[in-house]
Order: C-alpha cells, then sequence, then structure tokens
C-alpha cells in the first residue's frame, strides 16, 4: 500500500483491475482504493507480471503493507519464491490483527456511503450486503454517518499534515505586486478567437508562468529529505482544490514542464473534475514537488500559505483586483494580484524566493512567451 | 424556449456541476459565483454545458451580463 500523503496511515483495497498472471505496464491502473481523500487508482511502477495478489478487495492495509508480487523480466523464479516466503508470515500477521470487515461490493458501498446506510445494521444475504438492501435502508434513513466520517477523517489528514509542516519548517514569507491588465488583455485576446472549449482560464497562464519560472529558479522544485535539499527536473505541481462541503486536495499536474498553455488548461480542467468526483491516481497524489493555492475567486487579496511536508515551497494568489497603479510619473487604474511565496528556510533563502517571483512578474508581464 | 425553460435548464446543469447546492439557495438576482461559491471553473462548466444545449455562446466581455440565475436566462432568451 503506497502512501498516498504524508499523512495516510491505512487505506481500504476496493478492487483489483488486473489477475494473477497478467502483464502489467509501467503507469498502468492495478486497483482501487479508498482513502480519506477518496477514491483513488493505484499505478504500477514498473513493467513485469503479476505473479500474486496478496490482499483481497474490501481490505483495510497499512501503509507499506505489501498488497501483490510483480515480478519484473529480470527477477528469477527462485528470487520470487524467497519474496514470497519473506512477506507471507507478515501479511498473515496484519490480517489477524485487523477487525473483521462487512462483506459489500464497491457499488454498494459507495452508495451506503451517499446515502448514510449503517453497514451495521444490515444483515448481510448469504454473507455479501447486497445494492439492494442498502437502496432500500437507504429510503428510510438520511442521516450520513459515513460520509461525516469520511469528512472527519481528511480533516484529520490535514491537520496532521499543517502540524508537521509548522513544526518542522521554518517558513519564510516573500509578496509581490503584479500588474496583471497586460496578461488578462492578452487573454481576452485570445479567447475571442476560441471556442467556449477551448477557452483559457486566468490561472492556467499563472500556472505556465510559474512553471517558467520555476525552470530558471529551480531551487524551489523539489524535496527536503534526510535534512537536504532534493531537486527535482520534473515539475509536479500541486493544486490546492477546495471540495464542496468542505476539506481540500492537493493533487499534482503531472510533468507541468511538458505542457503548452492548451496542455496546461484542459489538464487543470480534468484534474478538478476528477478530484471533485473522487477519481485521483496515485502518482498525482504522491509526486507534488510544489504546490500553487488560490483564493482569488473568493474575493482574498493575499495568501500566505503552510508547505505541505516535504515539499520546499508553496506560491499563493490572491484575487486580480482594481487597483491604483503608478507607471513613470502618471497614476493609472490596473488589475492588481498580489502572489506570495512561502518557502523552507532551511533549503533556501530569501533571495532564492524573490529571484523566483520576479520571474514570474517577468512572465506575466509578457504573457505571449506563456503560450 | 420560454425564458421559464431556460431558467429551469440553468439550474439543472448548476446542481450538475455543484450536486450539494439545493435548489432554494439559487435566488434569481444573487450572483451565481459568490453567493453559491461557484468558481471560475464550475461557471465556465455552466457555460459550455449551456452552449452544447442551445448553441449560445456567451463571450468574455458579456459575463456581467450573465452573473445572476435571472440575468442569465435573459440573455439566452435574447440570443436563441
Amino acid at each position: 500500500m503506497p502512501s498516498l500523503g504524508a499523512d495516510m496511515e491505512s487505506a481500504v483495497l476496493m478492487e483489483w483491475h488486473v489477475k494473477e498472471g497478467d502483464a502489467v505496464k509501467k503507469g498502468q491502473i492495478i486497483a482501487e482504493v479508498e482513502t480519506s481523500k477518496g477514491v483513488i487508482e493505484i499505478e504500477v511502477f514498473e513493467d513485469g507480471i503479476v505473479k500474486k495478489l496478496l490482499v483481497a478487495p474490501e481490505t483495510e492495509c497499512k501503509v507499506g503493507m505489501p498488497l501483490a508480487i510483480i515480478a519484473s523480466s529480470s527477477d528469477t523464479v527462485a528470487q520470487i519464491e524467497e519474496i514470497k516466503q519473506e512477506i507471507t508470515p507478515n501479511i498473515n500477521e496484519q490480517s489477524l490483527a485487523q477487525e473483521e470487515r462487512i462483506k459489500i461490493s464497491p457499488a454498494a458501498r459507495k452508495r451506503a456511503g451517499e446515502l448514510g446506510v449503517d453497514l451495521n445494521q444490515i444483515t448481510p444475504i448469504e454473507g455479501v450486503i447486497q445494492l439492494s438492501q442498502i437502496e432500500a435502508a437507504g429510503t428510510t434513513k438520511v442521516k450520513t454517518p459515513e460520509k461525516e466520517k469520511s469528512k472527519d477523517g481528511m480533516r484529520q489528514a490535514i491537520a496532521a499534515a499543517m502540524s508537521r509542516s509548522n513544526a518542522e519548517i521554518p517558513h519564510y514569507y516573500l509578496a509581490t505586486s503584479i500588474n496583471m491588465t497586460p496578461a488578462l488583455e492578452y487573454l481576452t485576446k485570445l479567447n475571442r478567437e476560441r471556442s467556449i472549449q477551448e477557452r483559457i482560464l486566468p490561472v492556467a497562464l499563472l500556472i505556465r508562468a510559474v512553471v517558467l519560472a520555476l525552470k530558471e529558479v529551480p531551487q524551489l522544485n523539489g524535496f527536503w529529505q534526510n535534512s537536504e535539499e532534493q531537486l527535482s527536473k520534473e515539475i509536479h505541481l500541486g493544486i490546492a482544490i477546495a471540495l464542496r462541503g468542505g476539506g481540500l486536495i492537493t493533487p499534482a499536474i503531472l510533468d507541468a514542464q511538458e505542457m503548452n498553455l492548451s496542455d496546461t488548461m484542459h489538464s487543470l480542467s480534468e484534474l478538478i473534475t476528477r478530484t471533485r468526483a473522487g477519481k485521483l491516481r496515485s502518482g498525482e497524489m504522491t509526486k507534488q514537488t510544489i504546490t500553487i493555492t488560490n483564493l482569488g475567486d473568493l474575493g482574498v487579496e493575499s495568501v500566505y500559505g503552510v508547505i505541505y511536508p516535504p515539499q520546499l515551497a508553496l506560491i499563493g494568489f490572491g484575487a486580480i483586483i482594481d487597483k491604483p497603479w503608478a507607471e513613470g510619473d502618471a497614476l493609472c487604474v490596473r488589475k492588481v494580484m498580489s502572489a506570495t511565496l512561502a518557502g523552507d528556510h532551511r533549503a533556501t533563502d530569501g533571495r532564492i524566493g524573490a529571484l523566483f517571483l520576479d520571474k514570474l512578474n517577468r512572465y506575466l508581464q509578457k504573457p505571449e512567451e506563456l503560450l | 424556449m420560454t425564458k421559464d425553460e431556460i431558467k429551469n435548464m440553468i439550474i439543472e446543469q448548476i446542481l450538475e456541476v455543484a450536486p450539494d447546492i439545493s435548489v432554494d439557495e439559487i435566488t434569481p438576482n444573487g450572483s451565481l459565483q459568490r453567493s453559491l461559491e461557484i468558481d471560475s471553473f464550475d461557471f465556465l462548466k455552466i457555460l459550455t454545458a449551456l452552449h452544447e444545449k442551445t448553441g449560445v455562446e456567451v463571450p468574455e466581455y458579456d459575463y456581467a451580463k450573465v452573473a445572476t440565475l435571472e440575468s442569465m436566462a435573459g440573455y439566452f432568451a435574447g440570443h436563441l
């Protein structure tokens, strides 16, 4: 069971998408697990063959517990046997320690969550709770204990990660005001030639500017691990996405360094939809190298964020507001946005953060370079 | 399509994008984005869906004319 966030302790394996003997390719989705952050699809790390599925669906697994044995082409039969021997006792121990889980199909469990049906109140038919039983129980019950529980789990997860951040990371904060008029005018012109499906939102332009600025100031992109900075060549941008009804998830736009403006907009739109639907992939939950939070839609002027460990920095965007702006000797009104940076002072100093904000500003003054 | 039919269609699309909103929360003259916490992505999604249904495309410079349920219904009724 991979750790899908610094704060995750366990998750329930819901469904296998492969069976023993299947060949799998790197990146292929092999299973779905349910965490406090919703259902997440688990990708496989390398090419190989599924030798054995070690965990049955509906099992709660601690982080680090083996879920399956996947043989890469270089593994010999003897090596695989050895691995099997090593982990089998381990698993038996863990399964015994678990309390017995209720047998129910993923669809029925999901529906039970939606309808707020308490699974302990239902007598399984032939040992398994049926979807029809959930529907029947749901019509007589309106409370939502399951949903409250999962939301509470997310609150706990956020609490743990943010407490750790504030305890461990010596943050420094920088802010700068950016004249967004050129970027917005450029976008208006661009969108006029595009259909509504291809329209670009300002946030996509901001993300592009972040990516290009990070290429020039890579010291902020990566992790603090084992008391040292580990920079990442790939830019996996964590995007803070608020969930309606509370909670927050920061899944990544993976390999943002390879995307143009349209790709970025498309990936972001797709990521938001899947986040709200609770359909994220494991890589998106684990690979973030830096995070962006944008509270502009709610009218907030600036946001000073808390870094998500073990990342090195967090970028905040506020609302774009009409403000008086001095240009040369003249005073005029411009669309102005505050951009902030929270940096880990163990890894970088304010100078690096300042360089980054300066590059970001420069890109937003030349929006045609962001295409 | 009458204005009331358009209104119902808009409400349907809002609920599609934000299923947790209840119909009573959608007031005729309240700002959709501010009062319902619909962000710029949701708003674009609603307009895209309405474009598919009606063929009317709201350009960005007309966003101020579609800020509330009432004005949005009026806008679509006028452009059909």
